[in-house]
């Protein structure tokens, strides 16, 4: 199962010697053991993508083959963890070797020592089938299932006794119909690049709450659904990408960190324990792993990193979770595609990349999605995938873009003049879109109120107003707008300034739960259409915003939610006496 | 990378900077090589690649007079090293890390390879400790924390060597006197350049906490490669063995990428934007991502690399992959300079990323988020408004519009602009902000609290 080392050129070697390779093997390469993975066979000699630096490594020395292709652990333990690309966990290895990563650290994802506190659900003698539950493990808050790994079909020839186990050791035996006993620990390994099997998917039907207006409100997400936020630098998507991690309702959050600064890596080990989960109390970092293969690590393992957090989040899936992921920047990724493809001197497409990116990307993102997950018992879960892209120059319509707009149904523009003013989330409202709008106004209708979808309507119409104005604007200034035009910029003002901008650095501001972003933009909708009413009336859009109720308007979200709804009835009531005044009193 | 050297004379081709020397089996990937040539010249170079019976070679000091018969070349079974001690401080270095300054050869207390091993992610305490600059529109607007990587995008013409030598002069963290040293990486800088540096140095006693490697502009092209991660190598002992604050400038990141691209290129190897390689990205975050802090550890690097954008356009690929890597940058504007604005900095564009964990109570000032949030948008829409003044005239303009653009024109003179030799407290700074914005009404300051603007703006001189 050996070979010899041939050529090298930075992250990839051939090695010939190879025969019965198979194609995305993992190996070890060289004297120092390096983890690569065959990526390209021709007869004898193997191509080999290597996850670790190359330098000193010289032609002649080994490569072995180790049978397996590129694989993650699953089980308890891997919440609250943080792993690299190729899931070595970084806190252990920084114990084990310092502030540096070395070359050829090797440790098991899942700690070996650990016991686990298993509780048997299985009964003797009964099924086993893909999916079917064994016993349940707490980990955190949550109860950790442990299933029958997916591949293992029978019945149960024993099932352990409640008791505290180490990840390796059986918890259960299946005979299969063929008489084969197959043990299962709480130990699974499964293979990145393949998606685990599912019964059926189904379409996305609730919102994935973010606690950011522009998104919940404007450009709702679903659990389950796919989602792009592209944004030249310095546009904050590695802000809005924390703040989804940190505040959407998802169960469970995967953060893969692909190819970015470590220092945001840093931010988020930092805030996440401190921060509490809006709906639990319970620190955030429960419920998060993390992946973080920054962009001075190598390239190879970067382009593992996001299969690796996709199928950790495919695992808790499967338990009925609804798992977010967060991948940034898939950009970095398409990059680390890229670089390979050069190295192996393939025929480059667009802007250098291979001709295989779009499938590439398909693949990926279609592994998000709401299903019917295996098992005797009817449950669902999702993985909700949310990529940030990070175009050159910031020009859309470079291949990475393009290529994920095709596949995902929300686009989240971010624009670079907006974040210029200091306007985050800096997410372009006429340019971004969502398509899942219908499957979540009768949420939003039920959980927020029967206006919502009117309200939403109203404010997105005015936005659009201001836009076809400015030009006018531009031309020959504000003075010769008619009122009601006028009324139109003022409120277009209003709804950027009060209901758009999010701080996410503000305490309170920085998550606004569905029924305060319900209220707000009920607020916003009445001073438009009491002001629409007033100018009818014949005043003057001036009067209208020298109302102090205009003033009002201006940061509602710093105010604290348990005081919004008696906030909300104060300044209606307001709302109602001051426009009274206006245009020759109440009609 | 324990081999030991072996010598071959069987250089089979010579292209652009590179050499290929056939026969040699076992040259590991990344080793040093000497290359002898016929006239006993000695050049050092770097495998790029290695087969079974060929390396390929990269020759820093470039590929002239090399000849396929005479020339030999003895393969150290060395990664690239640098010997480091205290006494590197007050020296001056070649791109390479020789001594260039005629003082002998550094005693070594370490010896590095160069290129380092990247921070385990778990290890960084993540940066908050503000630097002051002295300089308004980076200290207000766009704060520099320690351990940050903020470039300066700049252009042909513009003073950045003025601004990188001023904010090395007046850098200082609040309350604190620890033990500081300057790195300086020149590639492909005038000597002229060099030279100020070297002055500015001198002149305030810097030089002898200073480090320079200089790879000046009739300097071999191919040693920039290796010019960053020689100073890189040389912070990092600094920062981490010796516990000092080391700011790290290097200039100019353009040519040390268009030396990247010429390599590249005599590779035959697919490239990507603009000629530039693929692995470009990767490359440069080897650099920036060098800088940070380590918990438990006294020392930090920050980073301050200079980049020349090519006719101005940010969008290039050298300031843009850039712009992704690293915590913001310090954008640079021709139309200020033309205005006679020192330093011209765009605060528009410009971006400090690690600012609002470095600032607030109990570091700066309560009011120092909000404030910069409110000049940002205040001197947006000024400058939206300058740009219509052509078409619509100043009397299309609403009272409140004025306000914005006398804001705009004020605000680029009097906060913006300063004294090369002038240091502002970010007191100062922060106190003439609230002087220009109490020019408006209250109800304009949306991004300030209330309370902050009662407590702030009526000690302004309304």
């Amino acid at each position: 199962m050996s070979g010899r080392i041939v050529r090298i050129t930075g992250p990839v070697i051939e090695a010939d010697g190879m025969r019965g390779g198979r194609m995305y093997e993992v190996v070890r390469a060289g004297n120092a053991a390096l983890i690569g993975e065959i990526i390209g066979l021709s007869e004898e000699t193997a191509t080999i993508q290597v996850y670790e630096d190359t330098t000193g490594i010289a032609p002649g020395e080994p490569v072995e083959r180790t049978g397996a292709s590129l694989s993650v652990e699953l089980g308890p333990g891997l919440l609250g963890t943080v792993y690299d690309g190729i899931q070595r966990p970084l806190e252990v290895i920084r114990d084990e070797f310092g502030d540096f990563i070395i070359r050829g650290a090797s440790l098991p994802a899942l700690d070996r020592e650990r016991r686990h506190e298993f509780t048997p659900q299985a009964e003797i003698g009964g099924a086993a089938a893909p999916g079917t539950l064994i016993g349940t493990v707490p980990e955190g808050r949550f109860t950790h299932a442990v299933l029958v790994p997916p591949g293992t079909d029978g019945t149960f020839l024993r099932v352990s006794p409640p008791g505290n186990y180490t990840v390796e050791e059986e918890v259960a035996c299946v005979r299969t119909a063929g008489g084969e006993d197959l043990i299962v620990s709480m130990l699974q390994r499964w293979p990145v690049r393949t998606a685990r099997p599912i019964r059926e998917k189904m379409a996305p039907s609730e919102p994935l709450i973010t606690g950011q207006r522009v998104i919940d409100s404007f450009f709702p997400m679903t659990k389950g659904g796919a989602a792009a936020v592209p944004g030249p630098f310095g546009a904050g998507k590695t802000v809005v990408q924390h703040q989804l991690a940190k505040w959407s309702d998802a169960d469970i959050i995967v953060y893969v960190g692909c190819g970015e600064r470590g220092n945001e890596l840093a931010d988020v080990l930092r805030q996440f324990p401190a921060l509490d989960d809006p709906r639990t109390g319970e620190p955030l970092m429960g419920r998060t792993v993390l992946i973080g293969n920054t962009s001075n690590m190598p390239v190879a393992a970067r382009e593992a990193s996001v299969y690796t957090g996709i199928t950790i989040a495919e695992y808790y899936r499967d338990m009925g979770y609804d798992v977010a992921l967060m991948a940034d920047s898939t950009s970095r990724w398409a990059e680390a595609l890229r670089e390979i493809s050069g190295r192996l001197e393939e025929m480059p497409g667009e802007h250098g990349y291979p001709a295989y990116l779009a499938s590439r990307l398909a693949e990926f993102y279609e592994r998000a999605g709401r299903v019917r997950v295996l098992g005797p018992t009817e449950k669902t879960g999702s993985v909700s995938v949310i990529g940030a892209v990070s175009p050159p120059g910031g020009d859309f319509s470079e291949p990475v873009t393009q290529n994920t707009l095709r596949i995902v149904k929300v686009f989240w523009a971010l624009d670079a003049d907006l974040a210029h003013e200091r306007h985050f989330p800096a997410i372009n409202w006429l340019q971004s879109y969502s398509l899942y709008l219908d499957a979540v106004r009768g949420w939003w209708e039920e959980h927020g109120g029967p206006e919502w979808d009117r309200a939403r309507k109203d404010m997105m119409s005015v936005l659009q107003k201001e836009s076809e104005l400015e030009e006018i604007v531009n031309l020959v200034g504000s003075d010769v707008l008619p009122e009601e035009d006028k009324l139109a910029l003022l409120v277009a003002g209003i709804i950027r300034e009060s209901f758009l901008i999010q701080y996410a650095f503000d305490p309170v501001d920085t998550y606004c739960p569905p029924q305060k972003q319900y209220l707000m933009m009920r607020l916003i909708h009445d001073y438009a259409d009491a002001g629409r009413a007033a100018v009818g009336r014949g005043a003057s859009s001036a009067q209208v915003g020298a109302l102090p109720v205009t003033g009002r308007l201006s940061r509602l979200g710093s105010v604290p939610t348990t005081e919004f709804p008696t906030f909300f009835g104060e300044l209606e009531r307001r709302m109602e006496e001051e426009f009274g005044t206006l245009g020759g009193g109440r009609p | 990378m324990t081999s030991p050297a072996r010598e071959y004379t069987s250089v089979t081709r010579v292209a652009g900077p590179l050499m290929a020397v056939s026969g040699v089996g076992d040259a590991a990937y990344g080793e040093v090589v000497e290359v002898r040539l016929p006239d006993g010249e000695r050049r050092m170079g770097q495998v790029l690649e290695s087969r079974l019976d060929l390396a390929i070679v990269q020759v820093f000091g470039g590929t002239r007079d090399l000849d396929t018969e005479v020339t030999s070349v003895r393969f150290t079974g060395e990664p690239l090293r640098m010997a480091v001690s205290p006494e590197i401080l007050g020296r001056v270095f070649d791109g390479t890390g020789v001594p260039a300054d005629g003082g002998g050869a550094v005693i070594p207390e370490e010896v590095r390879d160069i290129s380092g091993a990247s921070i385990n992610p778990t290890a960084r305490d993540y940066p908050q400790d503000c630097i002051e600059t002295g300089i308004s529109a980076i200290d207000g607007m766009n704060t520099l924390v320690r351990g940050q990587k903020l470039p300066i995008f700049s252009g042909a013409g513009l003073p950045h060597s003025r601004l990188a030598a001023q904010i090395a002069r007046q850098a200082r963290v609040l309350g604190d006197s620890e033990e500081f040293a300057i790195v300086f990486g020149a590639m492909g800088i005038t000597s002229e350049e060099s030279r100020f540096f070297m002055g500015e140095f001198e002149e305030t006693g810097a030089l002898e906490h200073a480090v320079i490697f200089a790879n000046l502009a009739d300097d071999p092209a191919i040693e920039r490669i290796v010019t960053p991660q020689c100073a890189l190598a040389a912070a990092e002992y600094l920062a981490f063995s010796r516990g000092m604050h080391v700011l790290v400038i290097l200039q100019d990141i353009t040519a040390y990428c268009e030396a990247l691209r010429e390599v590249s290129a005599a590779r035959e190897e697919v490239p990507a934007r603009r000629g530039y390689p693929g692995y470009m990205y990767t490359d440069l975050a080897s650099i920036f991502e060098r800088a940070g802090r380590i918990k438990g550890k006294k020392g930090s690097i920050t980073q301050l690399p200079i980049i020349s954008m090519p006719d101005d356009d940010i969008t290039h690929p050298v300031p843009d992959l850039t712009g992704y890597i690293t915590e913001g940058q310090i954008v640079l504007s021709r139309d200020l300079h033309r205005k006679s604005v020192y330093p011209p900095i765009d605060v528009l564009p410009s971006l400090s990323r690690l600012m609002a964990g470095g600032i607030g109570k109990g570091k700066t000032r309560d009011d120092h988020g909000p404030v910069s949030d409110q000049l940002y948008a205040a001197y947006a829409r000024g400058r939206r408004l300058e740009s219509l003044v052509a078409v619509i005239g100043e009397e299309g303009f609403t009272p409140i519009d004025r306000l914005y653009l006398d804001f705009a024109a004020r605000f680029e003179r009097e906060f913006i602009g300063q004294n090369e030799k002038e240091g502002r407290t970010i007191a100062e700074s922060l106190d003439l902000a609230w002087q220009l914005l109490s020019s408006f009404p209250d109800e304009e300051l949306k991004r300030i609290d209330p309370t902050l603007i009662a407590a702030h703006v009526r000690r302004g001189a309304r």
